[in-house]
């Protein structure tokens, strides 16, 4: 984990070893890994002084942070209310039974991510699903399955 | 370009903008908002760019990537102008048809323009539709004009004037009393007059002083605030150094949802664009006033909108809330006396300066002044951003502004408020919306969204939605919320599983109004409002659930079955191949049927079926 370190050390110092700063520093190492690996939890604490349980209280505290690897695809599904009344739980439905995954469950192959997210304000778009920063709008079962297809396909390339 | 020493360079800098753009013969604005973005808003820019850049290179015509024009349900958009002539889902392919016919020869392309509903006719200008006619833009207006990189575009239309008129004309007491007279108040859902708190925070005792933007926008259904920090940026950050000046603060924060990373992109792009100009860091305009302003994300957490665990989240803890006692304006971030906004409300503040506290105050209603921006979203025709005065009524809105409802349905409530907030039911649809009528309809303005529902919207399931939210989202801390929204969260469940009895709503009833006294902060003491506006207006559906076992609206899935018309059944067997469950049996070119015991309701075949031989009761 030595090249992990140096890279964590990197993100540190671009923020500033201080207590201010831990939010920033954590969102840009787990934005880097998908999630937070246990070596960058111990080198945050040890550079930022302060204890790993405080490290620990903010990343389980906030819904980004994960402790456990995800996928290389993270798939979003909009859970806003915009989204709900125009047929998210269904979308959420046939996302789970084609996939396999409940919501925060990655496929073995470390491929994709199933998550839920609360409003990601593109609410006039309705029912929309995120992948990788790419907003689709207007899903439908149908369309999901598409998705998925695809996904799935750029992942054998 | 060069930095600007002082409030002359500034207006001359206007001038050179100004003339700049007079020399344009035809500018292209295309929205690059969010939705217009996602249904192929850039490639259109691109085509239309790439178009112009082979026909007519130079300077005499552009195309505008601006922020949300609002109308979000006709992206992408493409407007020409001066002329104003407004293009609905425009595609790339219909790039060098616009630039040829439109841009060059001025002939309008009558199959990309907006249609009527209603009439059926087209209509060509952008102002004439009756979507931005019934509006009154004045904060949100220039966020669709607005050239997003180019600083100079937003100087053009009086940007930083108001900046430049407070930091060499005004005292920081002229600054707060007419923010007073104005009678801002708070965008973010309180309410709170805005020029209260400028002044406590300044009479407040402390060597430093911190200015915060809160752009935390939790609330589901509402995003004009993403809208406003993606498409215009300066407009808020022209409000926060107002805002520091006011009450003698020195470096200022925002912060941002981690799920807009293109508002906290094109935020920090602002920003450092104001470092160069000298409208932000040392000696802002050559008047000596210094200010930071500094952007951090937030990490998807809902209660980090609460201005006292968003202070705690600034400082690296959990955002955690703790009790108001003592104010935030005495002692927020770091201890220090600290001003908290949020994005809608520094937006509004250049717009007072320039114009005027009078003129300002002269719209909206008595107690709530100027306008305020709404997201109108759900099950509505024309899903965008709208800006009304206080007090327009919920119908002008949902009728003449949004165009009523998709498909003919029924219109049943809007949702405002977010999980705070509660249901304005049809019968109020005359009701003119302010802070105070919201409020005594059992709702609240909240940050502005305006969730439409009709009647395939099942209430009970809408209350299960938010209970469900603000289960994941309280922070712990305090028990009513902790423990009391998860039990309302249990009891609203059991009641759209089939399993309600009468004694469960009276049990709701008691548990809200405990929760309602008792928990610590803003987000707890408003928890249960989805619960007591649902029951209020929609007892008849918690009633249809409980005793009846029926969901009206038919979407509590436990409570349906789903049964094939023999009469329509043609046997094709597409929903027999599609059931996941296969719980549809029968033989080719014979009536189906489907076993009640296997089916697990996903409604796939209800979605498959050709000949709606699918019935649910």
């Amino acid at each position: 984990m030595e090249h992990n370190l140096q890279e964590i050390d990197s993100i540190i110092d671009h923020w500033g070893p201080k207590p201010a700063s831990l939010l920033q520093i954590m969102l840009d190492i787990n934005h880097k890994y998908h999630y937070l690996p246990k070596e960058s939890v111990e080198r945050v604490s040890e550079r930022l002084g302060m204890p790993e349980s405080h490290v620990y209280s903010v990343a389980t505290f906030f819904k980004v942070f994960s402790l456990t690897p995800r996928g290389r695809s993270i798939i979003h599904v909009c859970t806003g209310t915009a989204c709900h009344v125009k047929g998210t739980p269904k979308i959420l439905d046939r996302l789970k039974q084609t996939l396999n995954l409940s919501p925060g469950e990655t496929t073995e192959d470390l491929a994709l991510t199933l998550e839920t997210v609360n409003c990601v304000g593109a609410c006039a778009s309705a029912p929309v699903v995120v992948v990788d920063g790419k907003t689709h709008a207007e899903m439908s079962p149908g369309k999901v399955s598409t998705l998925v297809n695809e996904l799935k396909n750029e992942k054998k390339d | 370009m060069e930095r600007l020493n002082n409030v002359l360079d500034l207006e001359k800098l206007r001038k050179v903008s100004i003339e700049r753009q007079k020399r344009l013969k035809k500018w292209i604005r295309v929205c690059s908002g969010t939705a217009c973005h996602s249904q192929g808003g850039e490639k259109v820019v691109d085509a239309l760019r790439e178009s112009l850049a082979r026909r007519v290179p130079g300077d005499e015509y552009m195309v505008k990537a601006t922020g949300c024009n609002g109308f979000c349900a006709q992206g992408p958009i493409a407007v020409v102008e001066p002329d104003n002539i407004f293009y609905a889902r425009v595609s790339a392919d219909r790039a060098d048809e616009i630039v040829e016919k439109t841009v060059l020869n001025g002939e309008v392309i009558e199959d990309l323009l907006y249609v009527n509903p209603e009439t059926g006719q087209r209509i060509v200008h952008e102002r004439e539709i009756p979507f931005f006619a019934g509006q009154e833009r004045l904060v949100f207006g220039d966020t669709g004009a607005n050239f997003v990189t180019d600083v100079t575009d937003y100087i053009s239309r009086g940007g930083y004037a108001a900046l430049a008129k407070v930091l060499s004309e005004m005292k920081p007491e002229e600054v707060i009393e007419q923010v007073k007279l104005s009678g801002l108040r708070g965008r973010g859902g309180g309410g709170f007059p805005a020029g209260v708190k400028w002044e406590s925070c300044r009479r407040a005792k402390g060597d430093a002083k911190y200015v915060i933007c809160n752009a935390d926008e939790g609330d589901p259904g509402a995003y004009m605030d993403r809208s406003v920090m993606e498409g215009n940026p300066h407009q808020v950050i022209e409000g926060m150094i107002i805002a520091a000046y006011a009450i003698g603060a020195a470096e200022g924060y925002i912060y941002c949802r981690y799920e807009y990373p293109l508002a906290v992109k094109n935020t920090n792009w602002a920003l450092e664009q104001a470092r160069q100009y000298g409208l932000l860091g040392q000696n802002i305009l050559g008047t000596g006033f210094n200010l930071n302003i500094f952007v951090n994300r937030g990490a998807g957490a809902f209660i980090c909108g609460e201005s006292t665990a968003l202070m705690a989240s600034l400082e690296g803890k959990i955002g955690e809330p703790r009790g108001k006692h003592i104010h935030t304006v005495d002692r927020g971030l770091w201890n220090k006396p600290s001003n908290l906004n949020n994005v809608e409300t520094y937006a509004n503040v250049p717009l007072i300066i320039n114009r005027g506290a009078e003129w300002y105050s002269a719209i909206g209603t008595e107690r709530s002044k100027g306008t305020k921006i709404f997201s109108l979203v759900g099950k509505i025709n024309n899903c965008g951003l709208v800006e009304v005065s206080m007090g327009t009524p919920v119908k002008k809105i949902i009728f003449d502004i949004g165009g009523g409802i998709p498909g003919g349905k029924k219109f049943k409530a809007i949702q405002t408020g977010g999980p705070s907030g509660g249901c304005i039911p049809e019968s109020l649809v005359d009701l003119p919306i302010d802070y105070e009528r919201l409020k005594g309809a059992g709702s609240m303005m909240g940050s502005g969204g305006m969730i439409v529902m009709d009647e395939d919207t099942c209430m009970v399931d809408v209350a299960r939605y938010f209970l469900n939210f603000l289960c994941e989202e309280s922070c712990g801390k305090c028990v009513p919320c902790r423990m009391g929204v998860k039990r309302m969260h249990e009891i609203v469940t059991k009641i759209c599983n089939g399993q309600g009895e009468p004694a469960d709503i009276d049990r709701l009833e008691e548990l809200a109004k405990t929760i309602q006294e008792a928990a610590l902060c803003g987000l707890g003491k408003s928890a249960p409002n989805p619960v007591l506006s649902t029951l209020k207006y929609f007892r008849h559906e918690y009633d249809a659930h409980v005793i009846e076992k029926r969901c009206p609206a038919k979407v509590c899935k436990p409570l349906l079955h789903f049964e094939i018309d023999v009469d329509k059944c043609r046997g094709c067997g597409l929903c027999r191949k599609k059931c996941p469950s296969h719980a549809i049996i029968g033989v080719k070119k014979e009536c189906h049927c489907i076993d009640e015991e296997l089916c697990e309701r996903c409604g796939i075949c209800f979605d498959t079926c050709k000949f709606n031989a699918i019935q649910i009761a």
